[in-house]
């Protein structure tokens, strides 16, 4: 079983989100989709100051079976990638909610974050996929 | 729910993520695909190969039918043990199945086909073998473990019966031995030295447990699938089928054209391919940016014309992405490959990229 942390705000397409003190919020992909991507060899994270849709394919996670998009859960201004990725791509396996967050983004309207899926939502639509 | 091996509830219970491959329910990893392949390279690794095929072939002139049925020449193999790689053709020079025959004695030689083409290979060997009056007998009821690495050996050898260790660690490359209750072979599918163990399906859970105990890593397919394409090693079904020839797979090295009077199936097609000037070949690719092939991807050759990508990965070996590419035949030493709607430079190579847990290529 996956790990879906309670405290985190996350997407059908298997992204989290965590809104910040600051007011940004860190995005990642889940623990689920890690386990399913397998191996991480490569991630494109966005550059700062790039302005981002909500639903837009914004970074790319490559792993030894596939490359797969992530889609940005809200729209607003990149703040930062997370440039460790670029030579330790396996921190998204090791630790997807923590070292291995993707980009941080500073959103246009706090409430796209508020509108995502809790975890017990996100849980309940990983249940669904498997059975 | 598809085939299961006699080691299916094993790997299950060590955690592996299991995946339908042709038609067979397979471990894929058992964590990290990354460190099951470092393992064969630097150590020892061990793959479930049960759901490929062992098939007896008996009779007075299995030679003569296997001169007939394949394009390599198993007049080759003088001595008993021995093994051969070959491919299985139609008449149209199109691959039914690579494979790997022993000569075991006069009346007896064993074949290993692949799994998803079981079924139309033992038609086609019957349909064949009708002619000269051998038997083909597959033996579903084996199971087949490969223990692949550096210390394969070694530690294969720890967990066997000691007359048989003694006689499995004097097996020389591309030989196999009936031992009785095993068939130990120094063959495999990962560019590295090891054996591939055939025996008796209910004693493979205590051999796959007493090889853990070893200390040889349990490894899935997907390390399996970069193992085997460092290694520049075809994959049926990828790599090559019934629509492609050995001469475009790279196999030129497995067609036993001598003696010119053997006529072998499919040797017409193959003869007259050889003789054209068009014919695409099979190459290795290279690429330096961070982008990684994956089968399907379009080659595109300037001034040439366009190919595919039919295998492509990460090379954890060579932290690069490598592949496999049917390309015309005019190719030289650069191309590009259209990977996710950008255009990548990819140089061409000749494979193996990686031997011996060695880098084979210039970087």
């Amino acid at each position: 079983m996956s790990n879906v942390p309670a405290d985190l705000r996350y997407q059908k397409s298997h992204e989290w989100a965590r809104l910040e003190a600051d007011g940004t919020i860190t995005i990642g992909i889940s623990d689920h989709a890690q386990q399913a991507l397998g191996d991480l060899v490569f991630v494109e994270a966005p550059e700062p100051g790039r302005h981002v849709n909500a639903g837009e394919a914004c970074a790319v996670v490559e792993s030894v079976k596939a490359a797969s998009d992530v889609y940005s859960p809200v729209s607003g201004e990149v703040v930062a990638g997370n440039a460790d990725l670029g030579g330790q791509p396996e921190l998204i396996n090791s630790d997807p909610y923590g070292a291995g967050w993707i980009m941080r983004v500073r959103p246009d309207d706090k409430a796209q974050f508020a509108s995502m899926l809790d975890a017990k939502a996100y849980a309940a639509a990983l249940a669904a996929e498997t059975h | 729910m598809g085939l299961r091996t006699p080691l299916f509830d094993t790997h299950v219970a060590a955690g592996a993520r299991t995946v339908d491959f042709g038609g067979w329910d397979m471990p894929v990893n058992y964590g990290s695909q990354i460190e099951e392949h470092h393992a064969v390279r630097r150590d020892a690794g061990m793959f479930d190969v049960s759901h490929m095929c062992v098939v007896d072939l008996r009779g007075d002139r299995v030679r003569d039918f296997l001169r007939r049925l394949l394009a390599n020449d198993v007049a080759k193999l003088t001595q008993p043990g021995k093994a051969l790689y070959s491919c299985m053709l139609r008449e149209n020079g199109g691959v039914i199945d690579d494979l790997i025959v022993y000569y075991m004695n006069d009346q007896w030689f064993r074949m290993v086909v692949n799994a998803g083409t079981r079924d139309k290979d033992i038609e086609w060997l019957r349909q064949v073998a009708a002619g000269y009056g051998v038997t083909v007998e597959p033996r579903t009821e084996l199971a087949m473990i490969a223990v692949q690495g550096p210390n394969a050996r070694a530690k294969a050898a720890s967990v066997m019966p000691p007359d048989i260790a003694q006689r499995a660690l004097e097996i020389g490359p591309f030989f196999g031995i009936d031992a009785g209750s095993l068939f130990v072979a120094r063959t495999g599918y990962t560019g590295e030295d090891g054996f591939e163990i055939m025996l008796p399906a209910e004693h493979a859970v205590a051999l796959w447990q007493g090889l853990r105990i070893a200390g040889v890593a349990p490894c899935g397919l997907g390390a399996r699938d970069t193992l085997r394409l460092e290694a520049g090693m075809n994959l049926y079904g990828n790599d090559m089928d019934e629509t492609t020839s050995p001469l475009e797979s790279g196999l030129n090295w497995t067609i036993g054209w001598e003696p010119q009077d053997r006529d072998f199936i499919g040797r017409g097609a193959l003869a007259a391919q050889k003789a054209s000037s068009d014919t695409r070949k099979l190459v290795g690719l290279l690429v330096e940016d961070r982008a990684v092939l994956r089968s399907h991807q379009k080659v595109i050759v300037a001034n040439v014309g366009d190919g595919e990508v039919t295998s492509g990965t990460f090379s954890p070996t060579l932290q690069r992405s490598i592949g496999l590419a049917r390309v015309p035949a005019q190719t030289g030493d650069r191309c590009e490959v259209e990977i996710r709607g950008k255009l990548v430079p990819a140089r061409v190579v000749r494979p193996p990229f990686v031997r011996h847990g060695k880098v084979a290529i210039a970087l």
